[in-house]
């Protein structure tokens, strides 16, 4: 009990120093805190955080500072706001008990979206930030969005992105985690998919002393989902990736390729949870996870979890846990390029084909040239 | 003074001695064929040549233009013109082509105080080389050998050879799996390649390559000793009376009738 008094006890500070807001934010506010004020942050004793310790998070006293997006009209969507994230999840929880900015958007039904839809998230200074972003996309429309993370300093950034699709609707999200070195990341997406429903998330996690994102999906009857995700961790970092896609009715498709490069003393987790209801028969799954390990004393911890109710499916799982090839090092070496650039070259190529997945040029651009500064600066 | 001088070669892979004492001298300008039954060490004299870590010299010396050719790296190696097709190309995803080819050219110009070829320069070079082994250019956006044909890796070595243009060439079964019509393209990419500052060692199984590069010696290997020199005649040799003939038995064949 002490222990999580402890926890809490700058949180309730903060929280009761925020300025009140309208009726349903206040509401949502006041259950959230309460469920947080129970349960405090979770331990490496629960199963769920097994691998990833948030003490370093739940020891500091933040203070709560403004997220990066500047208040938005909500345009009738607040009725929508907190209803899909999992609210058992404690970080869920805080940051809906510090719910102000939030970033809304709203692609009406049959519209079409061509340019991407870009929402930063600057964490300028110390602090907590809670950035909470809800999307939602009528049937039949089609978007892109990038959310983009970053700062400078030590901050704490616990993010929540509600991302609703109606029937029919075309979703590409991507979320570039580009956090300080010294920042702790924490983000809860949750998906809520109708009916043949396209989505599609590129998950590319870079920074941060210590990240972990919670996306889950769930999908209707004959949608399709796609979830693409790179993490490249060195030094002391860690990162944890649990994933969740909950095929609900029949004919869903789900594909899911995480791939995560190693160095240095790096920790990393990927949990990939995969749902087939009873009702969910004819559902095509795919999971992948391969990890590239360059360094002795880099860890990973990959882990699938099925759970399969239905009889007539079909879920394929597979994680690898690998070094450099020394045949292609060889290779590479045997045409006179040097061994630390042949390195840099084939840890560059294990990132190439999430890379070829990104549907925006100038993105693509960008992160081909951070892989590039990451790893090829000894290549020609 | 001879190019290359290999001298009573020991090479071990684990506990297993492969290389059994290899004498070898080849000058500028030669083509010599290394030729044995399966298990002789054909491959792993290759792969030694190369630089590759997997096997230990652990007697004799190599000199590679009168200086130590063991102590360098395997790209110092390259870099100083020594290049090994080799007997089963690597496949390298998410590697494309243009890109390897262009780092490895530029690598060893600049070893060399050349100036890297811009990417119009490279781009023309690379065309030209193409046509030479009747190569498609869309192999050249592709991954290194990725999704190719055994042909089309064979051919991608010959390829490279000819960019890359080194004075010591060591052809490590660039015959095997391939059919009349590629074995006699890869030959005449081969043949092209052959000057008088250029040397070349063709290890193969089978005479059927010889019929197409003409070698200036013949060699064969068994049991990690080269047990027989002569000329191009030799290799006729053995496709009359097989390498029996040689008393040689070829360690698979043996385990077959055994």
């Amino acid at each position: 009990m002490s222990a999580v008094a402890e926890k809490v006890g700058s949180w309730l500070e903060e929280f009761t120093r925020q300025p009140k807001a309208e009726d349903r934010l206040q509401e949502l506010r006041e259950a959230a805190f309460e469920r947080f004020s129970k349960t405090g942050f979770p331990t490496t004793h629960d199963e769920e955080w097994r691998f990833t310790n948030v003490a370093p998070i739940a020891r500091k006293p933040w203070r709560v500072q403004e997220p990066g997006v500047r208040s938005q009209e909500s345009g009738g969507l607040l009725a929508q706001l907190a209803k899909y994230a999992p609210q058992t999840n404690p970080f869920v929880a805080l940051n809906t008990a510090f719910l102000s900015n939030v970033a809304y958007l709203h692609v009406r039904r049959g519209e079409v979206s061509e340019e991407p839809i870009e929402i930063t998230h600057r964490a300028s200074g110390d602090g907590a930030f809670h950035a909470r972003t809800l999307i939602v996309v009528g049937p039949g429309a089609q978007c892109t969005i990038v959310e983009t993370y970053e700062g400078e300093g030590q901050y704490f950034q616990n993010a929540v992105t509600e991302i609703v699709a109606g029937e029919g609707a075309v979703v590409d999200h991507y979320k570039v985690q580009r956090e300080s070195a010294e920042a702790f990341h924490v983000a809860t997406m949750q998906v809520q998919l109708g009916r043949s429903a396209n989505f599609t998330s590129h998950n590319i996690s870079l920074g941060a002393a210590l990240a972990r994102n919670d996306i889950g999906a769930v999908l209707a009857e004959g949608t399709e989902a796609t979830l693409n995700g790179l993490y490249i961790v060195n030094g002391t970092q860690h990162v944890d990736n649990h994933t969740s896609i909950d095929h609900a009715k029949p004919h869903g498709t789900s594909h899911e390729l995480y791939k995560g490069i190693l160095d240095g003393k790096a920790t990393a987790v990927f949990n990939g949870r995969i749902i087939v209801r009873q009702d969910a028969q004819k559902t095509d799954s795919k999971q992948t996870n391969k990890n590239l390990v360059l360094s002795d004393e880099a860890v990973i911890d990959t882990k699938p979890e099925l759970q399969i109710f239905a009889d007539d499916v079909r879920c394929t799982h597979g994680a690898t846990i690998g070094q450099l090839d020394a045949e292609s090092l060889f290779y590479l070496q045997s045409r006179g390029i040097g061994k630390s650039a042949a390195r840099s070259l084939l840890t560059y190529a294990f990132a190439q084909d999430i890379a070829d997945r990104i549907k925006i040029p100038s993105l693509k651009d960008s992160l081909e040239r951070i892989l590039i500064e990451k790893f090829h600066e000894h290549a020609c | 003074m001879a190019l290359l001088e290999i001298r009573d070669l020991h090479a071990t892979v684990g506990n297993r001695e492969i290389l059994k004492g290899i004498d070898l001298t080849v000058k500028a300008g030669e083509v010599h064929a290394i030729m044995g039954p399966n298990g002789s060490g054909k491959s792993t004299l290759a792969q030694v040549l190369a630089g590759r870590d997997l096997y230990n010299v652990t007697g004799g010396q190599v000199l590679y233009d009168g200086k130590d050719l063991l102590e360098l790296d395997p790209e110092e190696r390259a870099q100083q013109g020594i290049f090994l097709a080799f007997q089963y190309p690597v496949e390298i995803p998410g590697v494309s082509n243009l890109y390897f080819l262009k780092a490895a050219l530029n690598t060893i110009r600049k070893s060399r105080g050349e100036a890297e070829l811009d990417a119009m320069d490279f781009l023309n070079l690379v065309r030209e080389k193409m046509s030479l082994m009747d190569m498609d250019q869309a192999l050249l956006n592709r991954p290194v050998n990725a999704g190719f044909s055994g042909g089309e890796k064979k051919r991608n070595e010959i390829f490279q050879m000819a960019v890359l243009e080194p004075r010591l060439a060591i052809l490590d079964e660039t015959d095997s799996g391939l059919d009349i019509d590629a074995l006699k393209l890869v030959a005449h990419g081969v043949n092209t390649l052959r000057s008088p500052e250029r040397s070349m060692i063709v290890v193969t199984h089978y005479q059927r390559l010889l019929n197409y590069i003409v070698p200036d010696f013949v060699h064969v290997l068994a049991d990690g000793r080269l047990v027989k020199s002569g000329g191009k005649e030799l290799a006729l040799e053995l496709e009359e009376s097989g390498y029996a003939g040689l008393g040689i038995y070829d360690e698979e064949e043996a385990v077959g009738k055994a």
